[in-house]
Order: C-alpha cells, then structure tokens, then sequence
C-alpha cells in the first residue's frame, strides 16, 4: 500500500493541525483522517501520521489502541457494529447478532471469507431509546429487526 | 403549562439551520451578553438561575465557572462534552441533530463568560453524523459573524471547532475528555488542580454536558427567575429524560425538573411493553443505583433521587420488565464497566474484571452463596478508591443489584446446587 495523504487529504490534514495549540493535539483527527484514505490503519500508516506530527510511532500507537474505533487490523466492506449493551439488550440485540452468525457465519470480531462482511459488539452507542442499534461503517440503524438487518444488506451490496 | 424550549422546534422542517433558529428567537441571548453584559455579569444570572450540569455530576454550572481564576494570562478553554456515552443516554443527540444551535449558542455565551477565545466541542465518534450538522452549524455562525475576530463589534473573539473523539467511554469524564483532546490516552487525571485552573493544554478549563450549555441562551434571554420557576429550587430547569427498555413508548422527552418518575414511564412512554409488571428501573443512566417497581413514585430531580439513594445522572432511565433476569442485567452492565475501565488504577481495573467473573459463574450455574457476598464486597472495594468516578459507577450497580435482588442472584445459586 502506498501510504500517503492526496493533495486534498494533504490540506484537510494542515487546517486540522491550525486548530489546536500543538500538533499532538492534532492526532485523533488525523488518525480519523487517515483510517478514511487508507481503509484501516496498518503500522505504516501509523507511522506515517507520526512523521507529519513529529511523534514517535510508539506513541501514536500508544493514542491508537486505546480507541476502540481505530481499525488496526482491517475490516469487512461493511463493518456491523452491533450494540450489545443494556437497553440494546433488553429490545433485542442478541437476535441480531445470533441472525449474523447464522445466515453470515460470522460471529464476533470475524469477516466474511469474501471480506464483504464483518461483525463487532460494541458498547452502547448513545441511540438507546430506539434500540436495537447497528452502525454499519459510518452510518446508524435503528430499531432494527433481523429481517430489516437482512434488507439493508441487501441494499448496499446491489449499491456497488 | 410547562414549556418546551430545548427542543420545542425540534419537528420542524431543516430545524437546524441557523435562519430558522433564529426565526424562533435564536442568537438574541448572544448579543444581549456581548452587547449588555459583563462577563460576570453572564456568570451571575447563570449562578443565579441554579442551573446544575446535565452530564451526569449535577455541579452548579455559574459556580464552576466562577472558578476560573481572573489573574491568569494564559489562554483559558471551554470545551463542550458531547462524548454521550453513558448506557441509556441519548439526549444529546437529540440538541445536536434537531437545536444545534442552541448548544453553540450556550457555549459561545459559557466562552465569553469565562473568557475563553476557543472552544472545542468533543464529540463521540461514532456520531459521524452529528459532527457533520455541528460542522455547518457553526460555518453557518461564522458567516453571520457571530463567530471569529471581534464579533459583532464587540472586542470579543472566539474560535470553535468540533473534535471527535474515537470509542472509549471514559472520554466523557471531564479529565478523560481533557487527555484524549490533547492526543492521548484517554487516562483521567488526578484532582486538584481541577481544569478551571488546570485543564487542556495546561490552562484554565471549563467542560459542560451539551444540554448545559443548551440551557444557558434560554436563561440570558429570559431571566434566571423563569429558569428557576420551572422544577424545585435545588435544581430547576427544562430536563430532557431519556426513555428506554421495555416501555411502550421510548424516547427522549422534555419536561420539567422534578417530574414524577412513575408518571413518565406509564404517562409519557405508555407504560411497559406489552403490558407487563415491571421490575426495576435504572433512573439516571447505568452508573446509578437501580429501583424497584416499589420504588418509583418519585420525583425526578437532583435531590429526590438522592434522598432515596440513587441519582438522576444522565437521565437516563433503562426500564424493565417482570421478566427480566436481573443476574443478566447486571453481568451485561458489570462487562461495560470492565470493557471501559482505563486500567490505570488496581481497584477498577481489577475489579471490574472480578465482578465480571464472579457474574458470569453465578450466571453459568456454578456459583455459591460465597460467590454472591464476594461480589459485593468486590464492589465495596472499588468505590471511593480510584482516580475518577467510574470505579464507583462500576460499584454502585453491583451493589444495589445484589442488595434490591438478591433472591435471582440466590435462586440462581440453589438451582446449581439442586
Ligand atoms: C465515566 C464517566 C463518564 C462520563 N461521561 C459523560 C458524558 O458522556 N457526557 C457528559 O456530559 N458528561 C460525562 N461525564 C461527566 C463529566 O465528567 C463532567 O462532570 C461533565 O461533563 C460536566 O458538565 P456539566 O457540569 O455540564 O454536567 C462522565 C463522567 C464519568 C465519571
Ligand atoms: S477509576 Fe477506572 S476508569 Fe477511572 S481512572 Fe481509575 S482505572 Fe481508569
Ligand atoms: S444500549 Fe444500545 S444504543 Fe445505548
């Protein structure tokens, strides 16, 4: 993979780093930026953001692990983060997840052989009261019911 | 009749567009304070008013920003807490997508009160839409100029940017939040120096809960004795209640302080799902003790629900149902608190990690009476024994669970015995 930022990613990068007092401030979003251009972030990536930031790769690491959202091994195309916490819970989220693995064959922190599809429970994703909650990639979905889960699915893989 | 004002206009079309804000009244309480108020001045009127933070501490938000210190010439900060991640909270939101503007308003105000030029409004990540809709909110105060160098011709300037955060609840504790904005771990801080006079990048801080600072316009605009003749005197205002589990009707609703806890769960959400009894109910989301069914003729405010030993938090009030197996419930909080805990101090690291355990084995059949009493003293020995407050918000549900319920914790433990 060729690990660096386009000419657009490039100035979007520059007004982040004006925003904050130092550049190390800047790293959250520029992980953000990055994982967007490069899909997930791979040693590499890692270490390309700390040479703009003048942080050693430890460090980034260190900042990039803690968070749950910063793909350092990659991901399905579309990334199912159930929420599997209370309210999610009470109204449904172990359906879904046992529909996932039983029509996709995934269980949690697993991809498909294909690399469509992958599964993660996540914690709750402040969307409680119209629980059960999927986010695939960026998006929410709501209230979901297995069979609807099965549409959407449907839905973005004719998208592409 | 009580009024909505947070979010009032909510359900009308593009509601978060700076032009309809305004249309219903927005931006006048902004330059009001610019153009008649002193800093203090703005301080006082909120001190006044009694409004207590929304995020979950309750915290007298004039109060804190009196603390600020006056003979500082270092940058001081606001920083707007929009991480919403406490299990069954979901108001935030709610402001973000249909009153942005309000929340922005609120924090442009809280800035100049505490003369802060920057402000940064740190969101949880997963909300990659609402970042969005605050992007443009605040391009659309800009071009207004209600943002940037010498707003309105007043001398004041102020800059404001969201940051998004990246999945770890406890970058909504206020030192958490702090960390992680400067590009680190989200690792609390210990206290003192509290961030009024220590806070990000080593200067005077002041973090408020989203619905604080959707509050604060309202009350420069029509007075602290309005805000104050809505709910008890302790702690008055709108309230937004969030609504979830096995109740008809979840949702987000906006009603006074005070509000009866029965009532908005049989009134407002319609009672329980599918005409069940209740059981239990967790009123301010899940770091608060829990309530039983006997429990909940209770009034919905800052010092009702302590009295009878619980709190209002978040707001966030988890209902459910007679048939709900509360060992489950319990051992589903017990792993968030284990999946969130930071690691840095033994008791919540460990513990967590305990209770999780002990859990899990009384859940598989293989528990004991022994099993049920260490679990609480697990409990019993992270509260109060840690940098910040979630030990004790991993605490607090154990050992109400154990205590309101422990005949399902003990029926479990005789039926692997038998
Ligand atoms: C573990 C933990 C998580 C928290 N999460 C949030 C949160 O998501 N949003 C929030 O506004 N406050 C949260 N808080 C409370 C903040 O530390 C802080 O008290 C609050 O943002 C102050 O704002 P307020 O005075 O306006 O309520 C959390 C506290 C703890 C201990
Ligand atoms: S109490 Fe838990 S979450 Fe808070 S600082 Fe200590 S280990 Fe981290
Ligand atoms: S519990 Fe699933 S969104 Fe809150």
């Amino acid at each position: 993979m060729n690990i660096a930022f386009s000419d657009d990613a490039m100035k979007e990068f520059q007004e982040i780093v004006a925003r904050y007092p130092n550049k190390r401030a800047a790293l959250l979003p520029a992980l953000h930026l990055a994982q967007r251009e490069f899909a997930w972030l791979p040693r590499e990536a890692l270490e390309y953001v700390g040479r703009l930031l003048e942080l050693p790769y430890s460090e980034v690491y260190d900042t990039a692990s803690f968070y749950t959202m910063f793909k350092l091994k990659p991901t399905g195309k579309y990334h199912l983060q159930v929420c599997h916490t209370l309210s999610c819970a009470l109204r449904g989220a172990g359906a879904i997840c046992d529909h996932v693995k039983e029509k996709y064959g995934i269980g949690n922190g697993e991809t498909t052989p294909d690399g469509k599809l992958s599964l993660v429970k996540v914690e709750c994703l402040g969307s409680c009261g119209t629980a059960p909650v999927v986010q695939i990639n960026d998006d929410y979905y709501e209230d979901l019911s297995p069979e609807q889960l099965d549409r959407i699915l449907d839905g973005l893989k004719t998208e592409k | 009749m009580f009024e909505k004002v947070l979010t009032r206009h909510i359900n009308l079309p593009d509601s978060q567009r700076l032009a309809n804000y305004e249309k219903t009244g927005g931006y006048r309480a902004w330059q009001k304070a610019l153009k008649e108020m002193t800093s203090d001045q703005v301080i006082e009127v909120v001190k006044q008013s009694n409004l207590r933070g929304r995020g979950g501490a309750g915290f007298p938000a004039g109060m804190k920003w009196g603390f600020v210190p006056k003979n500082t010439d270092k940058p001081h900060y606001l920083l707007n807490n929009a991480d919403e991640s406490e299990p069954g909270t979901f108001k935030d939101r709610l402001i973000i997508n249909g009153n942005p503007h309000s929340t922005i308003e609120g924090s442009m105000i809280a800035s100049y009160a505490i003369r802060a030029n920057t402000c940064y409004i740190y969101i949880r990540g997963e909300f990659v839409k609402e970042a969005k809709v605050l992007e443009t909110a605040i391009r659309e105060a800009y071009d207004k100029g209600y943002l940037g160098k010498n707003i309105l011709g007043s001398g004041f300037s102020l800059d404001m940017y969201v940051h998004r955060g990246a999945g770890a609840y406890i970058c909504g504790e206020e030192t958490g939040l702090i960390e992680s904005l400067e590009g680190k771990r989200g690792w609390p801080r210990i206290k003192p120096p509290f961030p009024a006079i220590e806070g990000v990048f080593r200067c005077p801080t002041i973090v408020n809960n989203v619905e604080t600072l959707a509050c604060v316009p309202y009350i420069i605009e029509r007075g602290a004795e309005w805000f104050k003749s809505i709910g008890p005197a302790g702690g008055p205002g709108p309230k937004l209640y969030c609504l979830s589990g096995h109740v008809k009707k979840p949702g987000v609703y906006e009603l006074p302080m005070g509000v009866n806890l029965k009532e908005l769960i049989y009134e407002y959400g319609g009672g329980i799902l599918n005409d069940k009894k209740l059981k239990a109910v967790i009123p301010g989301g899940s770091s608060v003790p829990v309530l039983t069914a006997e429990e909940i003729d209770v009034a919905m405010d800052f010092d009702s629900l302590a009295k009878i030993g619980t709190m209002l938090g978040s707001a966030g009030v988890i209902v459910m149902d007679e048939d709900t197996d509360m060992v489950n419930a319990l051992l589903n909080i017990a792993h968030f608190y284990r999946h969130e805990s930071c690691g840095q101090c033994t008791p919540c690291r460990e513990g967590t990690h305990w209770a999780e355990k002990l859990l899990k084995k009384i859940k598989s059949g293989q528990g004991s009476m022994a099993d049920i009493d260490l679990l609480a003293e697990v409990a019993d020995h992270i509260n109060f024994r840690t940098i910040c407050p979630l030990g004790d918000a991993a605490a607090m549900p154990i050992q109400s669970f154990v205590k309101k319920f422990r005949h399902e914790f003990e029926a479990k433990v005789r039926k692997s015995a038998a």
